[in-house]
């Protein structure tokens, strides 16, 4: 188990014990967490799983693919340096204590 | 080595129950509920001696070899045909038919050709035209949807969103449902499919040349991937094939499916009707109720163990998608259409890095069919029987007489 912190645009807060190896789009998603949607399961088509990671995180997640890159650019909230599609982030140690900020809107 | 159906035969693995069945029945490609139910029943995997091949329907099983490309591989063939050991009926597919490294530089160019932003773009059109369509059927009151609304929708906007210069109904629609055939065993659906090649594939093919692209749609984004040198000129060709294999007929079974699901649920389109929010989820739900795609192979590559079961290299699985996503241990009550579900996790657009590249395209379609129809129609009913048509990959609509009456 990793303790994962989603924090809304509105600033409600939920922190959340999510299982390792799930993604971080599938953790929010199981608990029901407004803000991500994931339409298309974790595909990278959708760009509905777009979040900011806060700053303090950005360096322990792998860096982004070609792919992910350019799915980036569909999101419907303007994109940011800390903009990452949560489906690709992967829960397990390394993420411990991540804060991800959701975007007003995703669709 | 024996083979069989164009792959290698093998022995019932131990523990797998042996179940005499032929999933390409017409009968159970007609009617599969009880198929998948029973499927489900035996286990993670049942043994299929007609085909020598191991079938999983429970979603877990399902999800798992359907998304582990390593050991998993689609580049042997999605169908029954292994290509290691037989040359398909076409050139393969570099998308749908490949492994990573090579489908992701191909898979890539599409994605961006059908980009959510991409399609957001074509969306204002796409509504005008099911508007005025919708409008028409209503004036009908009662007409035939599969033709006059889930062909003839796709129809009306693929050609533009692609860029072909001309639009062949017949060549269109049935191209997809004659490669979704070739997916099956040696039957007479596959026979009957194989034999209408020569009066589509040449029209197809010629389709997919740079000459015969307008600038301004899909086609245009994968020939400048070409222009850049990300691919050749040749496999530029060959993704906008794969849009002519897989971008209609699923797209017709989807909204035709979507109507039948309304038609036959009433209380579920006055819900919607009351809370259009519940749109996309409506459309999520048709697509695990119905699982347009039902089924598609993976191929062993290496020996290995799902559920405690040692399957060999070499093994042939079908992955039945249309049981997995009626799974009660997935979803309660998994026999009832609710619009109000969000089905997150269903398979019917398949799911990690083959995951349906047409997606967007599929729910913009679909989204604003039915948009219209939540703004014009009172109500739906069937003006006869519904009757499917057996395919050996797809579970379709063959006829769906309803009547709309207008609001
Ligand atoms: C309701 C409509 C649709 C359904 C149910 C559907 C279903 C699927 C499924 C199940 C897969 C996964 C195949 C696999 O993992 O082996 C897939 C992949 C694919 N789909 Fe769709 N599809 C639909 C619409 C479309 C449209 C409109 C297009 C194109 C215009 C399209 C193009 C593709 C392509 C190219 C792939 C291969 C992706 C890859 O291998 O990376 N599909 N689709
Ligand atoms: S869930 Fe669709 S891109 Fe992440």
């Amino acid at each position: 188990m990793t303790k994962v912190t989603f924090i809304s645009a509105d600033g409600i807060k939920t922190v959340v014990d999510a299982k390792d190896g799930d993604s971080l789009m599938q953790t929010a998603v199981n608990n029901s967490v407004d803000g991500i949607v994931g339409e298309c399961g974790g595909s990278m088509m959708c760009a509905t799983c777009h979040v900011y990671v806060d700053a303090a995180f950005a360096d322990r997640l792998p860096p982004l693919s070609d792919s992910e890159d350019e799915m980036l650019d569909s999101t419907v909230a303007e994109r940011r340096q800390t903009s990452r599609l949560s489906c690709q982030i992967e829960i397990g140690p390394d993420v411990e204590g991540i804060i991800v900020h959701t975007p007003e809107e995703q669709q | 080595m024996t083979m069989i159906e164009g792959h290698t035969a093998i022995e019932p693995p131990k523990g797998v129950p042996v179940w005499d069945v032929d999933p390409y029945d017409p009968a159970i490609l007609s009617d599969p509920g009880e198929y998948y139910a029973e499927l489900r029943s035996k286990g993670p995997f049942a043994y299929i001696p007609k085909y020598s091949i191991l079938a999983c329907g429970r979603h877990e099983e399902t999800k798992e070899v359907f998304s582990d490309w390593q050991r998993f591989v689609s580049s042997r063939g999605v169908g029954l045909q292994d290509f290691k050991l037989e040359k398909p009926w076409r050139p393969q597919s570099i998308v749908v038919e490949a492994d990573p490294p090579y489908h992701s530089q191909n898979r890539k160019v599409l994605a961006r050709a059908m980009s959510p932003k991409a399609i957001s773009a074509l969306k204002e059109g796409f509504q005008i035209a099911a508007d005025r369509l919708i409008d028409e059927l209503v004036a009908r009151g009662t007409f035939e949807a599969v033709e006059d609304l889930a062909e003839a929708y796709p129809v009306s906007i693929f050609p533009d969103a692609v860029g072909l210069q001309e639009g062949n109904k017949r060549c269109l629609i049935d191209y997809g449902a004659m490669v979704f055939n070739g997916l099956g065993p040696d039957n007479k659906l596959r026979q009957n499919a194989m034999a209408m090649g020569p009066d589509i594939v040449p029209w197809i093919n010629e389709q997919c040349q740079r000459s015969k692209i307008d600038p301004g749609g899909f086609g245009e984004t994968i020939f400048a991937a070409a222009d850049a040198g990300e691919i050749n000129e040749e496999e530029a060709g060959m993704l906008v094939r794969s849009l002519l294999s897989a971008g209609v007929d699923t797209t017709v079974t989807g909204i035709g499916s979507t109507v039948w699901c309304l038609a036959t649920n009433p209380d579920q389109f006055e819900r919607l009707k009351d809370d259009p929010d519940l749109l996309r989820p409506a459309f999520e739900e048709v697509l695990r109720y119905t699982s347009p795609v039902h089924s598609f192979c993976r191929t062993a590559d290496v020996d290995t163990e799902v559920a405690g079961i040692s399957i060999k290299k070499g093994t042939k699985i079908l992955c039945v998608l249309g049981a997995a996503n009626s799974d009660e241990t997935q979803w309660p009550d998994a026999g009832k259409f609710d619009v109000a579900r969000r089905p997150m996790g269903h398979l019917a657009m398949g799911t990690g890095i083959h995951g349906c590249v047409g997606q967007n395209l599929a729910r913009a379609e679909v989204g604003a069919v039915l948009n219209a129809i939540i703004n014009k129609v009172d109500k739906i009913e069937l003006a006869g029987d519904a009757v499917w048509r057996p395919n050996n990959a797809i579970h379709a609509l063959d006829k769906l007489p309803v009547k709309f009456t207008g609001k």
